[in-house]
Formats: structure tokens, C-alpha cells, sequence
């Protein structure tokens, strides 16, 4: 295990993706992610890697699908609305069965919204990120510990199954400090024999490319691709399950809002409610029939969002509605308290048990 | 001496390479059509062709190979 | 007898989908005869645009990428920064280059992004059946003028290449044409040195090519080279706008 060093959220991520081989960051400024930007600025050109300030997250993400066409591993950062702007690309480079990984430091909106932390991107990451029927993988850590391991694990998955890879964090995780173990640098073995960076005159040309003008041809290419999707969310669902063994009420959180449904855990235990906590890891694949197993011993389930509840869909779904499904929220910025989830379960138990 | 090759096929009839020939010995023709269905270009006296490629530079398509 | 003329090696040998008379092929034959001429096909990489000139990612024999709507700098600066010693081109029409993407055109020129552009204006947007495109020209007919383009309404064409030659980053800016056999061997020696260039590490170079749309402007091939010499010259002067040596 390595020595653990103090680091801001933002920063440990940005050293992170380093060591798991990116060698180009194209960025844009934008509260509250940009000192990722601001530590790849410093850290790229000691390491030979590119560091780019894009003219706009629109031309960072398009510089992002020209250095990861030609196989080389590479990523951007922004938070909410510049992730609206970067929604184009995203959608071709699913498109285009391209690797990249996204980092989304989440915060309140819709329009210019707010800089506070935030959930309210969930729907944006899981469902509805831009044109088209495609999927990302969306992993979500609620430590700072996590932002290095995911964003490490985001290359390896993207590499592995040719799509992009999003850290959805919030502006709560990027912000604070926490000791982490950062990974060792490791070179990825992954092979990309597609890549479009010369042919060398070895090999008949790679073409990087999106559009299939026959409607039978892209409908078998969207199909192949959904079959992949099929595949990751057979093997890659990751999640972690807190006191749910005896649960009466699951509380289902991921992120920085996970962090405080935990203390609100521990207080309704003392006040002898069982309540324990299932968080998602994984956003996209959601983790769903690991949810609906939990739903055969909870008799109610509680989503706390840090939003108007977007996940709360998605647990409906899981458990098939066979439990009642609670919200504890709040939106635009404003941070939920242990006292305010615990409020709602101690609800729950009037209603429900 | 020179000699004109026409990958006749891939002509589409745009006339360019006509209206460039200074020797006027090209044109299309009028009763020949190409599996694309365009009336292909034709030269009418290779004995008077200078090997200018003019036609070839002129020509969208790549339809001419030039010989001198 | 030896060839003088035949079709360059790295234009891949399929029908280009042109329309009859379109002068796209002539204008991709100059770049494969370039890459040829100067040896580089195995370590260039194109970026296609979006417009008619999209399906220009099978007709080059060289590795492509296919770049959404206006993005083909952006595409091809991201490419370049992550391999430096390859040659990036794009290739892009009035549209793609010249309205959606104005702001990707302009920065990868001011950065002095070490890449070679191709820039076709053919003063109207061809793919999509022929509207206005920011270099159509004042009166103009197209689907989206119907009455001519009217500068009261709808502003005045674009000069990319006199706004971009004041910019630092630029290295070689010039406006060429493909109408007639000369203009279409400037034309050559051009983008030869567009790709010079970049082998050179001089900065950006763009080469805009004045071309025509016979069918979207309703004109026989030969007509249409002549509308071009009437019209478009004296609105787009062919020259060298630019050029740090």
C-alpha cells in the first residue's frame, strides 16, 4: 500500500488519471472543477502529456475524440453546463466506439443554476446525455479515495469496452481533503488495433467514423453496441451495501449525499430504527438486481438526492415498486443534513413499519 | 505520340475535360451510355492528342490516364 | 511512351459520389497528389467534415477521422497534440468551416496549431440541397434567399481568408480556385505548401479553394466555372494573404 498523502478531491483525481496513463487533458474553466485544469496545467508538461485550454468545452471534448482516435488515452473535466456543451461530442464519440473518460463535478442548475454541489445531472449522466440510442458508463465515488480508483478503473473500462467513461462527482467531493494512497503509474495493455494514427503503410487505413447512411447497417452496428451494453451490465455493476442485512428501511445514496445519509444511519439505529444503506458505485449499469434482492428483506426503501429526486425512478424500476420508495432532498446547491434524512426515516417508521 | 485511357465507368459526363482540350478532340457521346448511365466522354482522333493532360487535370472524376 | 498523368496512390480507387461537373474530386486529387508527392501517406491522418465532402474518409488511402459539424480543427488539434510527428489535414466546406465552426476555425489559427486546412467554397450549402452558407454571395439564389441573399437580412458573406491572415498563429493563408487548368496548378502548389508547412513546423496553413455546386447553383458544369470567374472572383480575390517564411 502506498503512503498516503493529503490531497484536495479535484487535484488526487487529476494525479490519478496521470498515473493510469492519460497523456491529454483538453479543459475549459468552470467552477467547481477547475482545479483539475489547473493541476494537469502544471503536471502535463512534466510528464511530456498535453495540457490544452480548449476555446469551449465544445472544442474540448472534439480535441478529446481526435487525440483518443489516434489510441491515445485522454480526458476532460467540467461541471454542469459545460457538460450540456460537451453533450455533442459525447454523442460521437459513443458513436464512433471511441475510449474517453468525462469528469463531471456536478452542480445545481438547470441554465447557469448555481456552484454548489449537486445531483441534479443524474438523469443527464444515466439517460438522456445527448442524441441517440447510447449509453456511457457512469461511476459515481463518494471519497476521495474513490476519485482515484475510479477515475484509474474509468481508462481500463472505456479501453476495454470502446465507449466513454464518466466520474460524476459533485462539487462537495472535489472540493474537500482527505488522505488517499495514490496508484502506482501502470501502463495499459490493452490493444487498439482501430486507432487512426498512420498506417505506416503496414496496414489498410482506419477510419474513425459515426455515420452509416443504410438504416440496416446502423441498425445492426446501434445493436452490436447494445449487446456490449448488455454484456458490462452482466459484469460490471459495482455497488456497496452497508448494514442492509437486518434493514427495515434501505436508504439508497451514492456520492457525496451517501457520506451523510451515514450518520443519519447511525442515529436511527440508536433510536432503534434498522435502517442501512445501498449505494450505487456504478450509475450506468445501474445496480439493479443486486437492489432487488435487497428488496426482498427491506420493507421500505429511501433515495436521498441531492437533487428533486432523479435516482428515485431508477430504484422504482429495480425493485419492480414491490416496497415504497421515500425521497430525502434538497436541490440548487443546498447540502441535505444527517438531521433532515433522519427526520424522514423516523417518518417512514410512522407510515410503513 | 500520345494516348488517352479512359476508366470509362467512373466518367459522369460532366463535359470539363471538353471544354479544356485545346486540340478539341474530345467529346461525349450520344448514343453510348456507361453502367452508371451517363453519356462518357470519347476521343474522337487519338492521332492529334499532345499529351497536355489538360482533360485530366480538369476531370473530377479521375477518369483519364495520360501517355506521352 | 511513360505515364504522365494517372490516377495518385493514395486516392483510393472507388467512384467519388460527386455530382456530375462537382469540383471536390479535382480538389481531393491535389491533396492525394501532394501526400503522394511528398512521401507522408503512412503517417498522415485526415479529418473529414460534415457536408458533402463527408464520405471523404473512404477516399483517402491514409487513416481518417470523421469529425462532427465545424469540429474538424478541434478534431484534428487533439490528433496532432497527442502525435506531433504526424501530418493532420482536414478538409472542410463553407459551412462546416465557416458558420458552425467559426470558433474551432479561428482558435486552432490564432493557437498556430501545426495542421493543414483545406477550406472549399462553393458559396452554398450542397449536401443538405442548397441553402445559404456564409459565403454565399450578395443576391444570390439559394433555397434560403429565395429573393438573393439581402445583406439587410441576412449580413454579408465571410472572407476567411483576409480575417484569418491577421492573426499570428497563421502561416500561410491563401485563397486559390480550381476553374481552370492553371488556377488548378496554383492550386497544387498551394497545398503542397500547406503541407510543407506543417512537415516544417511553421504553424497553421490554410489553403481556400473557390469552387463550384452545378447543381445546388442550377448550372451545367461548364456554366458553373464560369458563374464562379463572374461572380465569386471578384468577391473572393485569389491570392496570398498571409505566408510567414
Amino acid at each position: 500500500m502506498a503512503e498516503k498523502v493529503l490531497m484536495k478531491g479535484n487535484e488526487a483525481l487529476a494525479e490519478s488519471a496521470i498515473r493510469a496513463g492519460c497523456r491529454c487533458f483538453f479543459g475549459y474553466p468552470i467552477t467547481p472543477q477547475t482545479e483539475v485544469a489547473a493541476y494537469m496545467a502544471k503536471r502535463m508538461p512534466q510528464i511530456g502529456g498535453t495540457y490544452l485550454q480548449a476555446e469551449s468545452e465544445v472544442a474540448a471534448i472534439n480535441m478529446v475524440y481526435g487525440a483518443t482516435s489516434t489510441g491515445t488515452r485522454a480526458m476532460t473535466s467540467s461541471s454542469s453546463p459545460g457538460i450540456s456543451l460537451k453533450a455533442e461530442g459525447i454523442s460521437y464519440l459513443a458513436g464512433s466506439d471511441l475510449p474517453a473518460v468525462i469528469i463531471n463535478i456536478c452542480r445545481g442548475g438547470p441554465g447557469l443554476g448555481g456552484i454548489q454541489p449537486a445531483q441534479s445531472d443524474y438523469n443527464q449522466a444515466t439517460k438522456g446525455l445527448a442524441h441517440g440510442d447510447f449509453h456511457i458508463l457512469v461511476l459515481a465515488p463518494n471519497c476521495i479515495q474513490e476519485m482515484c480508483d475510479l477515475v484509474s478503473d474509468a481508462f481500463d473500462l472505456a479501453d476495454t469496452y470502446r465507449m466513454p467513461a464518466m466520474i460524476l462527482g459533485d462539487g462537495m467531493l472535489g472540493q474537500m481533503m482527505e488522505p488517499v494512497a495514490l496508484p502506482e503509474p501502470h501502463e495499459s495493455k490493452i490493444e487498439k488495433p482501430w486507432a487512426a494514427c498512420g498506417t505506416e503503410m503496414k496496414r489498410p487505413h482506419n477510419v474513425i467514423n459515426s455515420l452509416y447512411i443504410k438504416p440496416d447497417e446502423l441498425e445492426r452496428i446501434v445493436m452490436d453496441r447494445y449487446a456490449r451494453y448488455r454484456h458490462i451490465e452482466e459484469n460490471e455493476v459495482r455497488y456497496e451495501e452497508f448494514m442492509t442485512e437486518d434493514a427495515d428501511i434501505v436508504i439508497v445514496a451514492y456520492g457525496a449525499s451517501s457520506r451523510i445519509a451515514r450518520n443519519a444511519i447511525m442515529a436511527a439505529r440508536a433510536e432503534g430504527i434498522k435502517v442501512g444503506m445501498f449505494r450505487p458505485i456504478t450509475l450506468w449499469p445501474f445496480p439493479k438486481k443486486a437492489l432487488d434482492r435487497v428488496a426482498d428483506t427491506a420493507r421500505a426503501f429511501l433515495t436521498v438526492e441531492l437533487s428533486m429526486g432523479q435516482m428515485i425512478d431508477d430504484v422504482k424500476l429495480a425493485i419492480n415498486c414491490r416496497r415504497p420508495v421515500y425521497l430525502a432532498n434538497r436541490t440548487g446547491g443546498m447540502v441535505i443534513t444527517p438531521n433532515e434524512i433522519l427526520a424522514k426515516i423516523r417518518e417512514i417508521k410512522g407510515e410503513t413499519l | 505520340m500520345a494516348k488517352l485511357t479512359f476508366n470509362e465507368d467512373r466518367c459522369k459526363g460532366c463535359g470539363l475535360c471538353v471544354s479544356v482540350c485545346p486540340k478539341k478532340i474530345l467529346r461525349l457521346s450520344e448514343n453510348k451510355f456507361n453502367k452508371e448511365g451517363y453519356t462518357a466522354v470519347e476521343c474522337i482522333d487519338m492521332s492529334q492528342c499532345i499529351g497536355c493532360a489538360m482533360c485530366a487535370t480538369m476531370c473530377p472524376d479521375v477518369v483519364i490516364r495520360v501517355e506521352k | 511512351m511513360s505515364i504522365v498523368f494517372d490516377r495518385p496512390k493514395s486516392l483510393t480507387d472507388v467512384p467519388l459520389h460527386y455530382c456530375p461537373g462537382c469540383t471536390h474530386g479535382i480538389i481531393h486529387r491535389l491533396v492525394a497528389e501532394t501526400i503522394d508527392e511528398l512521401g507522408i501517406e503512412g503517417k498522415t491522418i485526415g479529418i473529414a467534415p460534415v457536408g458533402c465532402s463527408v464520405f471523404a474518409y473512404n477516399y483517402f488511402n491514409c487513416d481518417m477521422i470523421e469529425a462532427a459539424h465545424g469540429r474538424a480543427p478541434a478534431v484534428a488539434t487533439g490528433a496532432k497534440r497527442a502525435n506531433p510527428d504526424r501530418i493532420l489535414f482536414t478538409y472542410q466546406g463553407d459551412g462546416d468551416l465557416a458558420a458552425i465552426g467559426t470558433a474551432e476555425t479561428v482558435h486552432a489559427a490564432t493557437r498556430g496549431e501545426n495542421i493543414t486546412v483545406i477550406f472549399v467554397n462553393n458559396a452554398i450549402y450542397g449536401m443538405t440541397g442548397g441553402q445559404m452558407a456564409p459565403t454565399t454571395l450578395p443576391g444570390q439564389v439559394t433555397q434560403t434567399t429565395p429573393y438573393g441573399r439581402d445583406p439587410q437580412i441576412a449580413g454579408y458573406p465571410v472572407r476567411i481568408c483576409e480575417m484569418l491572415s491577421a492573426l499570428d498563429g497563421v502561416a500561410l493563408a491563401q485563397r486559390v480556385a480550381v476553374d481552370s487548368v492553371p488556377h488548378i496548378r496554383d492550386a497544387k502548389k498551394a497545398i503542397r505548401r500547406a503541407f510543407e508547412n506543417q512537415i516544417n513546423k511553421r504553424g497553421f496553413s490554410i489553403v481556400e479553394v473557390i469552387s463550384s455546386c452545378p447543381t445546388n447553383w442550377g448550372m451545367e458544369p461548364v456554366k458553373a466555372l464560369e458563374w464562379l470567374r463572374e461572380n465569386m472572383l471578384p468577391y473572393y480575390p485569389l491570392g496570398v494573404y498571409k505566408s510567414k517564411e
